[in-house]
């Protein structure tokens, strides 16, 4: 182990040439309220261009869930300009990609293309956040697809049908609750206008921001931005009711029966999320605690459940600190063969038990902390995996200059914050508990949802 | 997402251009090597490919026994002991130093790739675990049976979901008395022992079979010390043998019971081997049929004007025997008969007329502005250059890419494809369908 510490001890030193100022991010915001971010990276002559609404799945209502993703979707159908089709029609021509995600929090589009076809796709994403068309024919079709997505991605992914139910019970009126793919129900029941409605409402250049990563130069991208969003009209975002999640009286448990070999735990206990960068400390330390558990091949939980005890088949942690809504921190698995989920709550139990009694060891503090200081560099090879960390940290709300120090403040949490946190927030009056219960293929149970459509 | 991702023979194509400049040389032991210098930024990836794939199982090992599952299993398990370090102290020491290492074995192929911070203790040590791995493993029987069990429980589950259900026949009919055709069962991989993995590592993982990828922040005198050092100790394995000839299949369809709400449909045939001249040919006419994303005929015909499906795609998967080509889709099960017809309507008329003329421009346009994209990043570089180790592809394969696709033509596309996509051999899969 001597070697080891010499090594993290050197290491410390080493990657802090690497985070140069050249790669810092250049701003701009137009007078439109439109907010541009470009991060310079000349080391291929490619760029990726993101364009963010501040508009996802937590700000619908019951009765249209799914509405944000259905636009998204819509969103390749045609403007005033092009017909359907011909927006990635145009980025395949111009050398590209392109694609588009919705999530809780947002929906984003964005293109890959050889930095020489920017301004093909900025004028593309301008003209359909001002001029989408929207017509009944090309809804009809695109809800069907919509729906196709919904069985693929849930209905036939037993998996996926815990974590919706799991939301739906954990949370009772936090948007949160829904999920992003909308009920299939609302989804039969969406109408054209109910996306038109949408669009009118949160697509916006001040609900919105771009950003850029690639082979560009900054000064010319804000030239480039100026000319083709500068002239969208900002206009009035709804003001929306605040919601507050009534405070959970006690433990949630829910069964999902779906057809499965292998049996599926999920734990999700709710928990702070990061709202001042500066001065919170407790989203610091559950990310801490977070890595602990999962954050690489020799964190606890693979070695502890899987490897050690052998009570695993698989198992992931998942905390996401930057978000719109409220944060969990979920701890999910498949019991090995021969073991029960119940034996395998237990085990995760225990696991949790212990950093509340023991806390964690300088090793792996020190560890974490070598973790985060090499995943920065390593980042830094996806400009796309650039793009996002920026775009969903604005997102969220939060700034993304703050991106490093938020990684900094990491590296300073304490053993004692770690155990602090994990008594404070691991208790059963934050827990939802979900379960798949297998079925055998050919049980009656397991029979698709089809059969009930009312359409 | 709206979109799935380009489909296999597209994202390679895409992911070889003009300006990755790539050397070549031979270690004193034999592996060949392969390095593109990248310094912009302080790390380094390192992959080695053996022809250790699944589909390379001597029958020899152990005559009459189907081990398959075996070549997985070795290759996942290099890093559960070696030089006096259990799995456990591996694990944390690769932790500690903030390097990462990943194993992945396919059809011809089994791979142990490494990223790591390029300063020079980090880099000298990470270097010397994955050293110790290839050159000492010792394959612990705790860890094969916990790792047995495992693969095991991941096989019946395997066994439930639909699209892997689809998968698994379609490999299994396409590929009849072919190693390609052989998925892993619960009854191969209970039957594995130790000295199994211990011989198949003796006889898969030497020098000779091996191409070693190395992009990153070193230069050519250090890589060639890291290829050295990496392939001075491996087991003195015999050169690879060639496959079994491929059988083409006959034309079938075979229908799968299963409660989910989709039919999962898969089309398909033995296709082509890696360094086929039609190669280039096909990739041009697969993005018109499949392969193209939204701009696809397969898209536009399934999804765009029939709301059948989410994802639609077709695509060519080179291997040294003759790799698949695969039209696949998920449709709800009550129409799983009018997409199939929609889709065989869509293949026949590709293969009787090819691409037009504005589709073929496009389509060479689109191949050739979007190579940069396949290659902006070292991780996308290390993918595509391990392909043109592994295979022998000619190592100017990424500057001349833009020739060959430009200097494709309509008939070329339609020629190609009737040789490759026969329709007296399609094989089609339906999990689900009514």
């Amino acid at each position: 182990m001597l070697l080891v510490s010499a090594i993290a001890a050197a290491l410390a030193s080493a990657p802090a040439a690497a985070l140069e100022p050249q790669d810092t991010p250049y701003e701009k915001t137009l007078a439109n309220g439109l907010h541009v971010i470009v991060k310079e990276d000349h080391r291929a002559p490619t760029v990726v261009h993101m364009v963010w609404y501040r508009a996802g799945a937590i700000d619908e209502k019951d009765g249209t869930s799914g509405v944000a993703h259905v636009l998204e979707h819509m969103m390749f159908k045609g403007t005033k300009k092009i017909g359907p089709g011909e927006f990635s029609k145009r980025v395949a021509a111009a050398g590209g990609r392109d694609n588009a995600f919705t999530s809780l929090d947002y929906t984003a589009y964005f293109q890959q293309v050889p930095n020489r076809a920017l301004a093909k796709m900025m004028a593309l994403e301008a003209d359909r956040m001002a001029n989408l068309k929207l017509d009944a024919k090309e809804f009809a079709q695109e809800i069907k697809v919509v729906m196709e997505e919904r069985r693929l991605r849930t209905d036939d992914n037993p998996q996926a049908l815990v974590h919706e139910a799991m939301n739906a019970a954990a949370f009772m009126e936090h948007p949160y609750r829904r999920p992003v793919i909308g009920w299939m129900a609302d989804l039969q029941h969406m109408r054209y206008r109910d996306a038109q409605d949408w669009y009118r409402r949160w697509y916006a250049p001040n609900n919105a921001f771009v950003v850029v990563v690639g082979d560009v130069d900054h000064d010319a991208v804000f030239s480039l931005a100026e000319k083709y969003y500068g002239a969208i009209k900002r206009h009035a975002l709804p003001k929306e009711a605040p919601f507050a999640e009534p405070k959970q009286l006690g433990i949630k448990r829910l069964t999902i029966k779906a057809p499965a070999k292998l049996a599926y735990l999920s734990m999700a206990w709710k928990v702070p999320k990061l709202k001042d960068v500066e001065r919170d400390r407790e989203p610091y330390a559950l990310e801490m605690l977070d890595a602990v558990l999962d954050g690489d091949d020799a964190a606890r939980l693979s070695k502890d459940l899987v490897r050690g005890q052998k009570i695993a088949q698989s198992i992931g942690t998942g905390y996401d600190p930057t978000l719109r809504g409220e944060a969990q921190f979920v701890v999910s698995g498949q019991p090995a063969e021969g073991k029960s989920v119940a034996e395998l709550e237990a085990a995760l139990r225990a696991q949790i038990r212990r950093i509340q009694d023991e806390g964690v060891t300088a090793e792996e503090l020190a560890r974490v902390k070598t973790q985060t200081i090499a995943s920065q560099i390593y980042k830094r090879d996806s400009m796309m995996g650039q793009a996002m960390e920026i775009g969903a940290v604005e997102a969220a709300g939060l700034n993304w200059r703050d991106i490093d120090k938020m990684q900094e403040k990491i590296r300073s949490v304490t053993a004692e914050e770690v155990q602090v946190v994990a008594r404070k927030y691991f208790n059963d009056d934050r827990l939802t508990v979900a379960v798949l219960d297998p079925q055998p293929l050919d049980s009656a149970a397991t029979r698709p949802p089809t059969a009930s459509l009312r359409h | 997402m709206k979109k799935i991702l380009f489909a296999v023979l597209c994202l390679f194509a895409a992911a070889v251009q003009a300006g990755v400049n790539i050397e070549h040389w031979t270690t004193p032991a034999g592996a060949r090597v392969y390095f593109v210098a990248s310094r912009a930024l302080p790390m380094l990836d390192v992959r080695v490919d053996f022809a250790a794939g699944s589909a390379t199982l001597p029958a020899s090992l152990t005559p009459g026994a189907n081990l398959a599952g075996v070549a997985g299993l070795t290759n996942e398990l290099l890093e559960a002991g070696a030089a006096g370090m259990d799995e456990e102290q591996i694990a944390a020491r690769f932790a500690d130093i903030g390097a990462r290492l990943s194993s992945s074995s396919s059809l011809d192929r089994a791979s142990l790739s490494l990223r790591t911070l390029s300063a020079r203790a980090e880099r000298d040590a990470a270097l010397e675990l994955m050293h110790a791995i290839l050159a000492t493993p010792t394959f612990p029987d705790g860890a094969l049976e916990r790792e047995k069990a495992r693969s095991i429980s991941a096989i019946q589950e395997a066994e439930t979901r639909p699209e892997s259900i689809a998968a698994r026949r379609f490999s299994e009919a396409i590929y009849p008395g072919h190693p390609y055709g052989v998925n892993a069962t619960v009854d191969s991989v209970g039957r594995i022992s130790r000295d199994d993995l211990v011989a198949f590592w003796r006889g898969h993982y030497g020098a000779r079979r091996a191409a070693i990828t190395i992009v990153g922040d070193v230069s050519r005198a250090e890589a060639e010390n890291i290829a050295a050092r990496l392939s001075d100790a491996l087991p003195d394995a015999p050169a690879e043998v060639p496959l079994p000839a491929v059988t083409l299949p006959e034309r079938q369809t075979l229908r799968i019971p299963h409660p989910a709400a989709q039919s999962h449909i898969l089309i398909g045939l033995p296709s082509i081997r890696r360094g086929d001249p039609d190669f280039f040919p096909l990739l041009v006419g697969n993005y018109v049929l499949g392969g193209g994303g939204f701009v696809s005929r397969l898209m536009k015909e399934v999804r765009e004007k029939r709301g059948y499906a989410y994802s639609v795609y077709s695509y060519f998967s080179p291997l040294k025997s003759e790799g698949p080509f695969q039209i696949g889709l998920q449709t709800k099960r009550a129409q799983a008969g009018e997409a199939l017809q929609v889709v065989d309507t869509t293949l026949a008329q590709f293969l009787k007329q090819g691409p037009t003329e504005s589709e073929l421009r496009e389509a060479k346009k689109h191949l050739i502005d979007s190579q940069a994209l396949g290659l902006d990043s070292n991780a996308k570089i290390l993918g595509a250059v391990s392909i043109i180790g592994f295979y022998g592809l000619p190592l100017d394969w990424i500057a001349d890419y833009p020739r060959r696709v430009e200097a494709v033509t309509a008939a070329q596309v339609r020629q190609a494809f009737n040789r490759h996509v026969q329709p007296e051999h399609l094989v089609t899969v339906i999990v689900a369908g009514d």
